[in-house]
């Protein structure tokens, strides 16, 4: 309870602070809105229902694209950890395309799947699909031999070995590699709705971009607002819950 | 084909088992190392009768845990062959289970899930059964408290207290144990002697046990087996005849371990010479 004062406070804190530039006049009030005006901006459209549908579409697109990156990249990364065969080709190719900013996906995929759902999803699943790849290795690799030896003599054997011992062991590695996924997917997404207007539907990324077509600030920063606190909840009600089960199993580190 | 398929019960499942009789027949193993090919067994040959314990003792680097694996089934010899009770050992399996040094234990699971893991590989035993027979095994090592609890929490003495109850679990013919207490202080060390021997009792195992300490090799063997590294072989053989549960700290344990102290010295020396 002490924490959580704490912590509104400090926002209620950083709110004034805003509130208070906004009053000084340092800048022209087209480019700093005061806090109330993005909240009524947000008010409005929480009423008519543009708000809960643009994010709706947002995260329609942002958990399928991400859904199909974790399906696609678990296996492949257990196949690149299992032979060398897949890790010095699609273990590499992975290691490369991770360092390419998903953004940079999204000219080709416009030009591949036009202005369509396709390119948006596209674009989720090069976000996600590499650093899940890359982390599955790593937490394969990672397992001590220890492990899969003390399994083979209580009878267990090959698949039993890598659902039972190996997957697990490796959760730790994958649950970081799906929570980088998850940050990857989630970036690029909001790059490839502010970059691509399509017709199937408007997702928060362009409703930022039409707040700066049409110099509405209070839409730009609310619709900002919107996204941040989106990653938090996924973070607080998802990741948070399996990590600090992780912490407390391992006792890695106590949160 | 109709075979109606037989539930063993809890009850029958802990009964004692009849320990397995070992025979490893001129076994040999090389290593490709940077500095050439190595000889880590040369044409062992050993006999361990139902339900005896012998131990291992020798330097590190004498092929006493190449043969332990061997035993196990983990590892394969370039030529010989290792029989249990006349069958030969292909592969690793839960009649003969394997006590490592580090406890092993998977640290995503709890204490209990830990001891059930092998019992769930154990076929025609009921949810209830398994969980019966890991909780009887928790009980055994002194752990029931701590079968709720995470592994990390555990000292190291419990691990491998743990890691006990989880090889012992499965009912197997024998133990293999490598070096188990070689981490642990020496007072969870001499507890732990008390429990080993007192399980060893009742359970009626056939165990191999390696170590490099010898007192300990004494404290716990029927027969200490003394290996000599470069190649690895057999060098000595002691039976200690001392009535148990034996004491570490024993005046006759000592007399047993100082002669065995002095066989090794003899033999370093004898392997510093030749390899000058």
């Amino acid at each position: 309870m002490k924490r959580f004062l704490l912590a509104a406070a400090f926002f209620a804190v950083l709110v004034l602070l805003w509130d208070a530039a906004f009053r000084a006049k340092i800048w022209s009030p087209v480019l700093l809105p005061s806090p109330w005006q993005v909240a009524t901006y947000l008010k409005g459209v929480a009423v008519d229902g543009t708000l809960a549908k643009a994010t709706l579409i947002t995260m329609r697109r942002l958990l399928l694209g991400y859904f199909i990156g974790l399906v696609v990249g678990l296996p492949l990364g257990l196949l690149t950890a299992r032979w060398k065969l897949f890790r010095d080709t699609i273990g590499t190719m992975a290691l490369g395309l991770q360092t390419l900013p998903s953004v940079c996906w999204v000219p080709l995929a416009l030009l591949w799947f036009g202005q369509a759902e396709a390119a948006m999803l596209f674009v989720v699943v090069m976000g996600t699909l590499w650093s899940v790849i890359i982390a599955t290795e790593t937490g394969v690799r990672n397992v001590p031999p220890i492990y899969p030896r003390a399994a083979l003599t209580m009878g267990s054997k090959r698949l039993h070995i890598w659902l039972t011992v190996i997957l697990p062991a490796a959760l730790p590695f994958i649950v970081s590699g799906m929570k980088q996924g998850w940050a990857f997917a989630w970036r690029s997404l909001m790059a490839a709705e502010i970059f691509v207007t399509i017709l199937t539907g408007f997702g928060l990324g362009q409703l930022l971009h039409y707040g700066r077509e049409l110099n509405a600030m209070e839409q730009v920063i609310g619709i900002m607002v919107v996204i941040i606190v989106i990653g938090l909840l996924a973070d607080k009600i998802f990741f948070s819950p399996i990590e600090k089960f992780l912490h407390r199993r391992w006792g890695t580190s106590q949160a | 084909m109709h075979r109606a398929v037989r539930r063993s019960t809890a009850k029958e499942e802990l009964q004692p088992i009849a320990p397995s009789k070992l025979a490893i027949e001129e076994v040999s193993k090389t290593f490709q190392s940077a500095s050439g090919t190595v000889l880590a067994l040369d044409r062992v040959s050993l006999n361990v009768a139902e339900g005896e314990f012998v131990c291992l003792v020798g330097a590190s680097g004498c092929g006493k845990t190449t043969l332990l694996n061997i035993i196990a089934g983990l590892e394969k010899p370039d030529s010989g062959s290792v029989l249990a009770d006349g069958k030969p050992v292909i592969g690793p399996g839960r009649e003969r289970l394997v006590m490592f040094q580090e406890p092993a234990l998977f640290p995503w699971l709890t204490v209990f899930g830990n001891v059930l893991f092998p019992l769930k590989l154990k076929p025609n035993l009921t949810h209830k059964d398994r969980r019966d027979v890991a909780k009887y095994y928790l009980e055994l090592v002194g752990l029931s408290r701590f079968e709720r609890a995470n592994i990390h929490e555990l000292s190291g003495g419990m691990k491998q207290r743990v890691s006990l109850a989880r090889a012992l679990a499965p009912n197997p013919r024998v133990l293999l144990m490598d070096e188990p207490f070689a981490a642990l202080d020496a007072l969870t060390r001499e507890q732990l002697y008390g429990d080993i021997q007192e399980i060893w009792k009742a359970r009626r195992k056939t165990i191999v046990f390696v170590t490099h300490n010898v007192r300990e090799a004494a404290c716990l063997g029927d027969r200490v087996l003394l290996f000599a590294p470069h190649p690895g072989r057999i060098k000595e053989e002691f039976t200690v005849k001392l009535p148990r549960p034996r004491d570490i700290n024993s005046v006759d344990l000592a007399a047993h371990a100082t002669r065995i102290t002095k066989a090794l010295k003899d033999l370093g020396r004898a392997d510093d010479a030749a390899t000058k």
